[in-house]
C-alpha cells in the first residue's frame, strides 16, 4: 500500500513536471496578436480605414 | 478503494494542468490598466514621433525601441525636445513590454515578448520609414 502511494506521489510529479515544462513555451502566435493590437491603437492603424468621425450632416 | 479516489484525484489535477496550460497558450492577458495607461501616452506622443518617423530622424530599431537615427534632419533648437521624446517613449516601451509579461505571470518572457514587437513594429511602419534590418543597418521602407 505504501509502495502503491508511492508510485503514484511520483508519477504525479512526474505529470506535474511535463505540464510545467509544456507551460513555459512562449505562445508565440498569440503574442503577436496582441502586439498587433496594442501597435494598431498607438498608431491608430485601424482608424485609418474608415474616418474617425461619421460625416457631418 | 482510498488508492482508487487517489487515482483520480491524480488524474483531475492533470487534466486541470492541461487545461490550464492551453489556455494560457490561446491568449496573451494585455487588458490590464498599466497596459491600457501605457498604450494611451503612447498614442499621445505618437502625434509628436510621426513627423519624425516620416522625415528619417528617427528611426524603429531591431530591438523593439525608437533610436534618434539622423540628428542633421532636426532643426538645433528642437533636438533636445526630440530626444526626450525618444527616452519618454523607449521609457515606455520598456515598461510595456515588461507590464505584459507581468500580466500573464511570465516575467521570464519579457525579452520573446520584445523582440515580437520589434518584429510587428517594423512590420506595421508606413513607407518612408527607417528600421534596423537584422545586421543592424538603417534601411528605409
Amino acid at each position: 500500500m505504501r509502495t502503491l502511494n508511492l508510485c503514484c506521489g511520483l508519477i504525479l510529479f512526474t505529470l506535474l513536471a511535463a505540464c510545467v515544462t509544456i507551460n513555459i513555451y512562449f505562445p508565440a502566435a498569440a503574442a503577436e496578436k496582441a502586439a498587433d493590437k496594442i501597435i494598431d491603437e498607438v498608431w491608430q492603424l485601424r482608424n485609418s480605414d474608415k474616418p474617425a468621425l461619421p460625416p457631418a450632416k | 478503494m482510498r488508492t482508487n479516489h487517489f487515482v483520480r484525484f491524480i488524474g483531475l489535477v492533470v487534466l486541470m494542468h492541461f487545461a490550464g496550460s492551453v489556455a494560457a497558450q490561446a491568449n496573451l492577458e494585455v487588458n490590464t490598466p498599466a497596459v491600457a495607461a501605457l498604450q494611451a501616452g503612447m498614442q499621445k506622443r505618437f502625434a509628436e514621433l510621426s513627423p519624425l518617423l516620416s522625415n528619417g530622424a528617427v528611426g524603429l530599431t531591431r530591438d523593439g525601441f525608437v533610436a534618434l537615427r539622423d540628428a542633421n534632419a532636426v532643426p538645433l533648437a528642437q533636438r533636445q525636445q526630440v530626444n526626450g521624446l525618444v527616452t519618454a517613449e523607449n521609457q515606455d516601451r520598456t515598461a510595456l513590454y515588461r507590464e505584459i509579461a507581468r500580466a500573464n505571470n511570465k516575467p521570464e518572457w519579457e525579452n520573446d515578448i520584445r523582440a515580437t514587437f520589434a518584429q510587428r513594429w517594423i512590420d506595421k511602419a508606413q513607407g518612408g520609414w527607417y528600421f534596423q534590418n537584422n545586421a543592424g543597418a538603417w534601411t528605409r521602407k
